[in-house]
């Protein structure tokens, strides 16, 4: 049996991937819990992991400049295409690590060898127990670049374990957007399900990130959150899916009891007369459908 | 000289866009601001405006490496340079992956036989407007496909106008394409919402916006009464409460307005003085610093 790998997207940020990602790694059964989005990851606040294992993330490398050997020549500023390297009141020059891409331009063109080229280490990401199941998640150190390398990395020690222990699904709550995080949390998953919202910022992200999806192949579904805060709106993405032959998964109404449940840290599916925990439920069983054929 | 203000808040979907459109629009009643979307990624301010003219057109682009077969010797130095697998080199020729090339000229740089020239590869385009004359508008649009946005929000921000005040929408995260948005930035409005998750990515920003030495005031978004009692709102409390400069209520009008692409301060008067309040507040300490 192959591990099926599920991505929960959006494009748009807030529009509820999280909420379904967290509900859904309660309803699945023998299966592994990926956090991607990490920039912000949120999954752990309401799956209260017991972190077993810390890994440290080392990608890439940033250019240092030892002083004692600079003289003070500027090569390296003038071949600098990120404008990471500026002069200080010394004489010297230095680089700004968050502008730094770790090209090793400075490093090749230094005539004093002054350069040093130093492994980096952008974040951390946790190997972890949940009472529904494993749980992989991440940190990325603020304005750290090689965020999508780090989802990868998410990914693979997800996939690893899914193997290594015959777990059927993957649940990957993405990153947004549609650059380099978005992508490392898609590429190569099953199905994906894309989560909007009726609000004009949320059919335009969702339109851009069908292009992703449809260029990628994966097979995918829509689910509106929040269905009833706009009805137009909603009715405007059920039209566009049908056109488009995209089936909707799921709506979820607008429920201030998800705010309750978000508050408490729960996911929104374990709470009592909750229509957004019906509706979620139910978005449950046509996916479990879609996964089977 | 222009203030700058960034909007940011780490977490997707609390109202960066919401806030950005809305201060603008109000402070150009009294003031002339220049709007611009850095949100390349998803970029929807412009969703909120309609505008005077035809948008202004410019493309940007990345220098990235054309090998000349001719020149070419397969040495193979360009690739073992290379940091990010870009630039691969075979019996049969050498291969640039576009995607993959960050453009910063080492391949160029090292090759012995000055066979490789840069040439230009599309990543995405700004677009400018007028929305009023007090109004002016700018934003960056990645091309889908497109791993990284960050040249694109550079190149924007290459385009400040003279106005009064600049309102950069910013990026969500806390990644690099957020560290470029606040470069040279005199102020950031960290807008957040009443959750444990909106919370947690402000502190997230705010790491960021302490290491660059960045002022900055929070609002927080969809704010409930009924959260009172909550550990997030504990925490707000006690660790921000002197930075937060406005609450926002969670109001079902606002979000069908803001759903609509409409602006909400058009019907809400009270918040459109709070937002001058605050611009004033930020003027205020930017000329004492």
């Amino acid at each position: 049996m192959k591990t099926k790998q599920i991505a929960i997207i959006s494009g748009k940020g807030g529009t509820g991937k999280t909420t379904l990602a967290g509900s859904l790694s309660v309803l699945f059964n023998n299966h592994i819990i990926a956090d991607c989005d990490v920039d912000s990851s949120n999954m752990h606040l309401i799956l209260k992991p017991k972190i077993n294992e810390t890994k440290q993330y080392k990608a890439g490398h940033k250019a240092e400049i030892n002083e004692s050997k600079c003289v003070g020549c500027g090569k390296c500023q003038q071949v600098c295409r990120y404008n990471a390297i500026y002069k200080k009141e010394n004489g010297k020059y230095s680089v700004d690590s968050f502008a730094c891409e770790g090209c090793k331009a400075c490093v090749l063109v230094c005539p004093k060898k002054a350069v040093d080229f130093v492994l980096n280490h952008p974040g951390d990401y946790f190997i972890s127990e949940t009472k529904y199941g494993p749980f992989i998640h991440a940190e990325l150190k603020p304005g750290e670049e090689m965020s999508g390398g780090l989802v990868a990395q998410v990914r693979k020690q997800a996939l690893k374990m899914a193997v290594d222990e015959r777990k059927a699904f993957v649940i990957i709550d993405g990153a947004p957007g549609i650059g380099c995080p978005a992508t490392s949390s898609l590429t190569g998953t099953d199905y994906a399900i894309l989560v909007t919202e009726p609000t004009v910022s949320g059919i335009h992200d969702m339109e851009r990130m069908m292009e992703v999806i449809k260029h990628f192949k994966i097979p995918f579904s829509i689910v509106i959150n929040r269905y009833d805060m706009n009805i137009e709106k909603s009715v405007e993405i059920e039209e566009f899916c049908q056109k488009d032959n995209i089936s909707v998964l799921g709506k979820i109404v607008f429920d201030e009891k998800v705010n309750i449940a978000n508050s408490n840290e729960m996911p929104v599916v374990k709470l009592h007369d909750s229509k957004a925990a019906e509706a979620i439920q139910s978005i449950f069983k046509k996916l479990k459908d879609e996964l089977t054929l | 000289m222009s203030t700058k203000i960034a909007v940011l808040s780490g977490k997707g979907g609390t109202g960066k866009t919401t806030i950005a459109v809305n201060l603008a629009y109000i402070l150009s009643k009294e003031i002339s601001v220049q709007l611009l979307d850095a949100d390349v990624e998803e970029p929807n301010s412009h969703l909120y405006f309609n505008f005077k003219d035809e948008m202004r057109e410019e493309k940007v682009s990345l220098m990235i490496p054309k090998v000349d077969p001719e020149k070419c010797t397969k040495c193979g130095l360009c690739g073992q340079e290379c940091q990010f697998g870009a630039i691969n080199v075979y019996d049969s020729g050498v291969l640039v992956f576009k995607n993959l090339c960050h453009g910063c000229g080492v391949c160029s740089l090292v090759c012995p036989e000055n066979a490789i020239q840069d040439v230009p590869k599309e990543l995405g385009v700004l677009r400018f407007n007028k929305v009023e004359n007090e109004l002016s508008f700018g934003e960056g649009i990645l091309n889908v496909g497109e791993i990284s946005g960050v040249k694109v929000i550079s190149k924007l921000k290459q385009n400040y106008d003279s106005s009064d005040v600049i309102i950069i929408d910013s990026p969500p995260g806390s990644s690099c394409p957020v560290v470029e948005t606040l470069r040279g930035i005199d102020h950031a409005l960290v807008v957040t919402e009443d959750s444990a998750f909106g919370l947690h990515d402000m502190e997230t920003v705010i790491t960021i916006l302490r290491e660059m030495g960045i002022s900055y005031s929070i609002v927080i978004n969809k704010y409930r009464d009924d959260s009172k009692n909550d550990k997030h709102t504990h925490i707000f409390e006690k660790k921000y409460s002197n930075s937060i400069a406005l609450k926002i209520p969670l109001d079902k009008k606002i979000a069908n307005l803001h759903s609509k692409g409409q602006l909400f301060v058009k019907e809400f008067p009270k918040i459109s003085d709070q937002f001058r309040d605050l611009f004033n507040k930020i003027i205020r300490e930017k000329r004492h610093v």
